[in-house]
């Protein structure tokens, strides 16, 4: 008997939930490399990085198409794992309790699936707004080493004038550093790394790139929003 | 009565049979000495229940020494209740002050029925167990183990994993109602010795598919099996069985 043969099993869903949660971590950092250029007083440095990327053209659609398989696969194999949770105890204890010690249960590792969720509906607005926003077309547009470009910078800046923007952005940046929280040593136990010596120190390191992670997202939106005035 | 004796109250799950629904039916239970271990107490409770002309609380209970894993309820929300790498027979009510409002609820899972109040049916448990946790490789006399070196820390390894009971605290402790506790030891004490390594991949392959037919949920990676452990197993355990299956995925 082999284990091709047969459907997806319980681990095997968490294998590749654990996978794709890596490679999205490592998007993440990406990310907030690229980002931190929106913290210099000069345009240029961010726009060109925007840049960059879009002159890489179709390699950049095969990772966007690439990147977009790694959420689904992460999506669906998560909401597998919580239907199963919700089939498997249909009437729940009438008092809840911790166990403490050993236990590894948090208000992150039980909130998952909500702050996943949360996170999903982030990413589809974030990605409508500024990635699909306005562009050349309507204005927004710089000129970098005699070519023009995408002014990405000033969009960037006027969405971070608003309000509202800055708040939904720093409330859904702590729920990403509560899923990353649980989400990086458990993606390690998913894949069946667990280790005496080291899993304390990936859990550590998880702890630390939940804090930084967070902090770096949402310091940008804070960041325009202080220098631009605080208001539109 | 002794002054350090408890009176205490009790919140009971009572329910017939697995078909029938069940509620939350409060007793008391007074007088209870400290030196009783919590299933003496309940012993107590359904002696005057008794008197009383009603049905007494079942509950499932064998060895009463910690080591047979019949035993097993969850305690004010945590499977048997709140000391550590203990069973519920070994639970002392010297643990509980006077006055205390004690939650008594059976492991609750899909895969574990109630037969009746505090007893559930851990038959799902033997057929995870028959769908490979043994090995059929000819092992020889008793003398020929000794032709067989194992080094010590590979010797002990599985025998932490070994010394799982079989309880089914881990399930009842899952947020997600997984067995992937139990199953990993099971599959963990045999693939780490060199007579359990011919069937490895078949067995981690049936046995991690018997588990999800039982109907118990995916690990989530949540750690209150280990912490509500009786034989306190590591989720190292389960780390081992996704290696396991991994090494099955790719390996045929």
């Amino acid at each position: 008997m082999s284990a091709k043969s047969k459907g997806l099993s319980s681990v095997g869903k968490k294998l590749i939930n654990g996978l794709t949660g890596l490679g999205l971590v490592f998007f993440v950092i990406v990310h907030l490399g690229g980002n931190l250029t929106l913290f210099s007083s000069n345009p240029d440095l961010f726009n060109s990085y925007a840049k960059k990327l879009h002159d890489l053209g179709f390699l950049l659609y095969a990772a966007e198409i690439g990147l977009l398989a790694v959420f689904i696969f992460h999506i669906v194999s998560a909401i597998s794992v919580y239907m199963s949770k919700r089939k498997a105890r249909a009437y729940g204890y009438h008092m809840k309790g911790n166990a403490g010690g050993a236990s590894r249960k948090s208000i992150s590792s039980v909130s998952m699936i909500y702050t996943g969720i949360i996170l999903m509906a982030f990413i589809i607005w974030h990605v409508i707004s500024l990635k699909f926003g306005p562009g050349i077309d309507q204005g927004y547009t710089t000129v970098l080493k005699g070519e023009t470009a995408r002014d990405l910078h000033k969009l960037v800046y006027e969405y971070f004038a608003n309000p509202f923007n800055v708040s939904v952005y720093v409330i859904v940046m702590v729920l990403l550093g509560f899923h990353l929280r649980h989400g990086f040593w458990s993606a390690f136990q998913s894949l069946g790394a667990n280790h005496p010596k080291y899993t304390p120190v990936i859990n550590t390191t998880g702890y630390i790139l939940a804090i930084v992670l967070a902090a770096g997202f949402l310091l940008i939106p804070i960041w325009i929003f202080i220098n631009t005035g605080g208001g539109v | 009565m002794p002054e350090n004796n408890l009176n205490l109250t009790l919140h009971v799950w009572r329910q017939n049979g697995q078909g029938s629904k069940g509620k939350m039916v409060e007793y008391k239970a007074d007088d209870i000495s400290t030196d009783m271990s919590f299933l003496e107490m309940l012993d107590v409770v359904n002696e005057s229940l008794i008197k009383d002309g009603e049905d007494p609380i079942a509950f499932d209970s064998d060895c009463r020494e910690g080591i047979c894993g019949t035993c097993g309820m969850v305690i004010d929300g945590v499977a048997h209740g709140p000391e550590r790498a203990t069973t519920v027979c070994q639970l002392h009510m010297r643990h509980f002050n006077n006055g205390d409002k004690i939650y008594i609820e059976p492991f609750r899972a899909k895969g574990f029925p109630v037969i009746k109040d505090l007893v559930v049916d851990r038959t799902s448990f033997d057929n995870i167990i028959k769908a490979g946790g043994y090995i059929s490789a000819n092992t020889g006399s008793a003398p020929d183990a000794n032709e067989i070196l194992i080094p010590k820390d590979v010797a002990d390894r599985a025998m932490d994993s070994a010394a799982c009971i079989g309880c089914g605290a881990c399930v009842a402790a899952c947020p997600n109602a997984s067995a992937s506790l139990f199953t990993s030891a099971k599959i963990s004490h045999l693939a780490v010795l060199p007579q359990g390594k011919p069937e490895s991949q078949s067995r981690v392959v049936s046995m991690v598919q018997q588990m999800d037919s039982e109907g118990f949920g995916s690990c989530s990676n949540h750690g209150e099996c280990e912490a509500v452990c009786p034989k306190e197993i590591s989720i190292s355990n389960i780390a081992r069985m996704r290696r396991e299956y991994f090494k099955a995925l790719v390996g045929k």
